[in-house]
């Protein structure tokens, strides 16, 4: 056993773990964070997707070790101050999240993909997104839901002030 | 304020029920279960396909007591899974019928320590040659099955088809194939099961049909319903997968609980889940067709065969829907279908959205194309002769009631899909370029409901209840796994209630709780038990009205009305019992009649684009047009589309399962490939209304008619790209190499049987 330390959602965590245990493991089991998702076990689907210091990882291939000393976030630190983050609204208005089971992975990267391209085009998204699969929605409603997460089509709701409410990195 | 208004809920578009849940990462999947005291449970599976264990034995590496080890030996009666028929062995004792079959269960309470423990357990085999194929299973020279490998036959007769070949100007013949296909689920194959001397057997589970469970429960340990919980937990998709699979997966956990004394928990990783679980099942489709000189259909002869695997499973029906979708949706003045499920020694296919259907209109697509290189029409000349109209009558004698315009869905698909101008541009283009473009479609319908009098047999009931916090309860046995289910019940109660969508809440199902409102399957949901719900609701307004509330109640007075009812009576409940549309008759015997109460209908376009440098085959756009009645959630039901279309592009040419004597050789996400947000096109979706009489609102069926379409579409485009006739799906990169080079790609490969029909072919 190690012990091991991240901030994960801006909260502080301790934990004693096996150094290879899979970051995966730890989040749900050690930290109660459930809603990361495993799918495959080999980085294949993505369900597992959250940041490690800013980047979009697959928690199934990261021994938990080499989490010591980050920032993570997780899908529960997404939504902020009982507010939903933009990306969860328009998953949810767009019919984006079928069996929801992808979806948590799936908006990190949405969120991932909109820190790179604050107004992704539609080939931008479909290669941002290629590292998570979705059976449900043959991804079309994603795309729709990430689109009009970008600068220029959100309408009322700026990207501005919400996607940058809870700071992931 | 007033009752709500009705015409803001059936055919708009309210928030799904549990999406806060699922996008706040709140909504809870088996896995995230955990029970005081469980332990983990896990499987150790045979190597060989066919054969008999000669013995088990527990090598003293392994601190074996600090585990609970189950063989066939712990089942307290029966060995068997019941789905059907009861040959389904729930733990093998000598003989092994497929790879992969369940041996040993073992628990421990650290889930770490399970995997060296199943490695550990060594078991001597004495080997017998397996069967593999539909081919090895019908020449019969190795009997696994009953006294023929045959676990079911249907013969589907319409007229006199012996008297139409001399008569035809052309006779036609076809030979179709599909492989296997995965569920692919992103959520494995997951339960956890409680049991107890005095309450019984609980088993919570990701699952489709809780009453499917609940009853091999009630087989397995032969206790009365009431002892038997079968719960359903959100369910991270499921497309069939999760409909007989749990019954097996969930008698095992039960059987380590009973024993352990405690719950257990059994969660498949994806190589397992891909290795033991259910696929579509393989097909070969045989075509004969007798065509007059204009191209109309005289008659055809139609053989239709399915591998279903070791065991019958759900076989039977999944080869009756296939054999009634064999002739697609046209006029045949007559048309014999021998259809046939052979055993092998594969792991049980199971259902999988389409359930048969996507095998034989594959066939029959691909051959209306043929037909029509044959005859020298146009593929759309061809369907445009022979598409069934209302007033006329099925294959297996049904008169088309609905109000069927196959020809404006096809004008419509074509003119959104641009078709005339691109196959006009890509014929110019094709010429030099080396990226060859086509323009492929499909037409086909889909049947709504059971099939044949099995919504009789269901008999389903749906439940309707106040609640003492002024909401209406939605009780079915129906379950969400992304379709939607909780948002269009909700919807079609909260309509006939003149209530607001909110003031609607769904019971999670739980066989302790719900009535048995059939399985969530067969594309029944929306049409059958919303109809149901609607007529719950019609009960509860007569009991209330009854007692006084006036006919143009407000929404507050309802309520009030509710609340008084409970403290009268002390509940509102009102159940309401299926009972078939009064035209509606299906002859088991005869194997004729009204096959479902409804069809959907459709017609999909697919543009492709094969690089003939990399063999790769690209869908570039893809349009699909569909009459599905009455669109009760537009968005759900925009999202059922295509995701059933993305899956159907897979099934074309992504997905192949690669077989080696019954085992699944890759069975990792890493190389059995689905479609990615990279791969799919635009997935253009339309619908045309119209409203059936005996569905919720006019809802027919939708879940599973996306499937049918696109692999026929998609490779009657790659013919008319590369001039290359594939007759079997999926079509990989090598096999476009092997046809377009004529060499074979790889020894390892299955050979593909060139087919054998008259006129067609290579063009």
């Amino acid at each position: 056993m190690t012990q091991i330390s991240f901030v994960v959602n801006g909260e502080k965590k301790t934990v004693d773990a096996p150094p290879m245990a899979r970051l995966l493991d730890v989040l749900r089991e050690h930290c109660h964070l459930t809603g990361t998702k495993e799918g495959c076990g080999e980085g294949e689907c993505g369900s597992c997707s959250v940041m490690m210091n800013g980047e979009l990882v697959n928690s199934c291939l990261v021994p938990v070790l080499q989490a010591d000393g980050a920032t993570l976030c997780t899908i529960e630190g997404m939504a902020h101050d009982g507010q939903m983050h933009l990306i969860q609204k328009k998953f949810l208005e767009c019919g984006a999240a079928q069996c929801g089971i992808c979806t948590p992975g799936m908006i990190l990267a949405a969120h991932h993909l909109l820190e790179k391209y604050p107004a992704p085009t539609m080939e931008q998204i479909r290669e941002g997104l290629a590292g998570n699969l979705c059976r449900c929605t043959g991804y079309q409603r994603i795309f729709d839901a990430v689109e009009k997460c970008g600068t220029g089509t959100a309408g009322t709701a700026k990207r501005g002030d919400e996607i940058d409410a809870f700071e992931c990195e | 304020m007033a009752a709500g208004n009705p015409e803001k809920i059936v055919g708009h578009s309210p928030q799904r029920k549990e999406g806060p849940d699922k996008v706040l990462g709140r909504a809870r999947y088996i896995d995230d279960y955990e029970m005081p005291g469980m332990w983990h449970g896990a499987t150790v599976r045979s190597t060989i396909a066919r054969g008999s264990i000669k013995s088990i034995n527990f090598p003293k590496h392994i601190p074996w007591d600090e585990f609970v080890v189950v063989t066939a030996a712990d089942i307290p009666f029966d060995n068997y899974i019941h789905h059907i028929l009861n040959d389904h062995t729930c733990l093998a004792c000598r003989e092994i019928k497929h790879p992969a079959e369940p041996i040993v269960l073992l628990a421990h309470p650290d889930k770490q320590r399970l995997h060296a423990a199943v490695e550990a357990v060594q078991i001597e085999y004495e080997k017998l040659p397996g069967v593999f194929t539909i081919e090895e299973s019908e020449k019969m020279d190795t009997i696994i099955w009953g006294e023929d490998n045959t676990f079911k036959s249907y013969l589907m007769e319409k007229g006199d088809v012996d008297s139409v070949w001399k008569d035809a100007a052309y006779i036609v013949e076809g030979e179709y194939r599909t492989g296997a296909q995965e569920q692919l689920y992103i959520e494995n194959n997951g339960v956890i099961a409680e049991y107890s001397e005095t309450d019984g057997v609980t088993v919570w589970a990701s699952m489709q049909c809780p009453f499917y469970l609940h009853k091999a429960l009630m087989e397995l340990f032969h206790l009365p319903e009431e002892k038997v919980r079968a719960i359903q937990v959100e369910t991270g998709g499921a497309f069939g997968g999760k409909e007989d699979y749990p019954s097996v997966i969930g008698s095992h956990a039960a059987l380590l609980s009973m024993k352990a004394k405690r719950p257990v928990k059994m969660m498949y990783d994806r190589m397992e889940d891909l290795a033991a679980t259910t696929k579509r099942h393989p097909s070969r489709t045989r075509h004969r067709t007798a065509v007059d000189k204009d191209g109309k259909l005289l008659g055809g002869e139609i053989e239709f065969a399915i591998d279903g695997g070791a065991y019958s499973t759900l076989s039977q029906v999944v080869l009756s829907r296939g054999t009634i979708h064999a002739p697609g949706p046209y006029f045949w003045p007559a048309i014999r279908v021998s259809a046939k499920a052979m055993a092998t020694n594969c792991p049980p296919h199971g259902a999988f959205r389409g359930f048969g259907a996507p095998q034989s209109i594959f066939a029959m697509e691909r051959h209306m194309d043929h037909i029509a290189h044959v005859v020298g029409i146009s593929p759309e000349e061809m369907r445009r002769r022979n598409f069934i109209k209302t007033g006329e009558t099925t294959a297996t004698g049904q008169l088309v009631r609905d109000d069927v315009d196959m020809q404006k869905l096809m004008d419509k698909a074509f003119a959104e899909s641009h078709y005339y101008a691109k196959r006009k541009e890509f014929a110019k283009t094709n010429r030099t370029s080396v990226v060859k473009r086509g323009m492929g479609f499909a037409c086909f319908f889909h049947g709504a409901g059971f099939t044949g009098s099995g919504e009789r047999y269901l008999a389903s009931i749906v439940g309707l209840e106040a609640t003492p916090e002024g909401k209406v309860r939605v009780l079915v046995s129906s379950t969400e796994f992304g379709q939607g289910t909780n948002t269009i019940l909700s919807q079609i109660a909260a309509e006939a209630l003149r209530l607001e969508y909110d003031d609607v809440i769904v019971q999670q199902p739980d066989t302790s709780k719900v009535p048995n409102s059939g399985p969530t399957v067969a594309s029944r949901t929306a049409m059958v038990v919303g109809k149901l719900v609607h007529s719950a609701a019609l009960g509860m307004l007569k009991t209330l009205t009854d007692a006084g509330l006036r006919e143009d109640y407000t929404r507050e007075e309802f309520l009030a009305a509710c609340a008084a009812h409970i403290h009268k009576h002390g509940a509102l409940k009102v159940l309401s019992q299926y009972e078939a549309p009064p035209n509606i008759f299906w002859d088991d015997q005869l194997y004729r009649g009204d096959a479902y109460p409804a069809y959907a209908w459709a017609v999909y376009v697919a543009e492709v684009a094969v690089d003939t440098r990399t063999y790769f085959t690209e869908v570039k756009d893809f349009v699909a047009v569909q009459e599905v009645g009455r669109v009760l959630h537009p968005v759900l039901a925009k999202g059922q589309i295509e995701g059933g279309v993305a899956q159907g592009i897979g099934y074309a040419i992504y997905e192949k399962v690669v077989w080696k004597e019954g085992v699944m050789a890759n069975n990792q996400m890493t190389n059995y490939i689905m479609a990615t947000s990279a791969d799919v096109p635009a997935i253009r979706v339309f619908f045309e209304e119209v409203p059936f009489q005996y569905g919720a609102y006019g809802a027919k069926g939708i879940g599973e008619l996306p499937m049918d379409g696109p692999a026929p579409a998609i490779l009657n485009a790659m013919e008319e790209a590369t001039g290359l006739s594939f007759n079997e799906c999926p079509v990989m990169p090598e096999d476009v190499f092997e046809a377009m080079t004529g060499a074979p790609h790889s020894e390892e490969q299955p050979v593909i049987t060139e087919p054998a029909f008259t006129g067609a072919g290579r063009r």
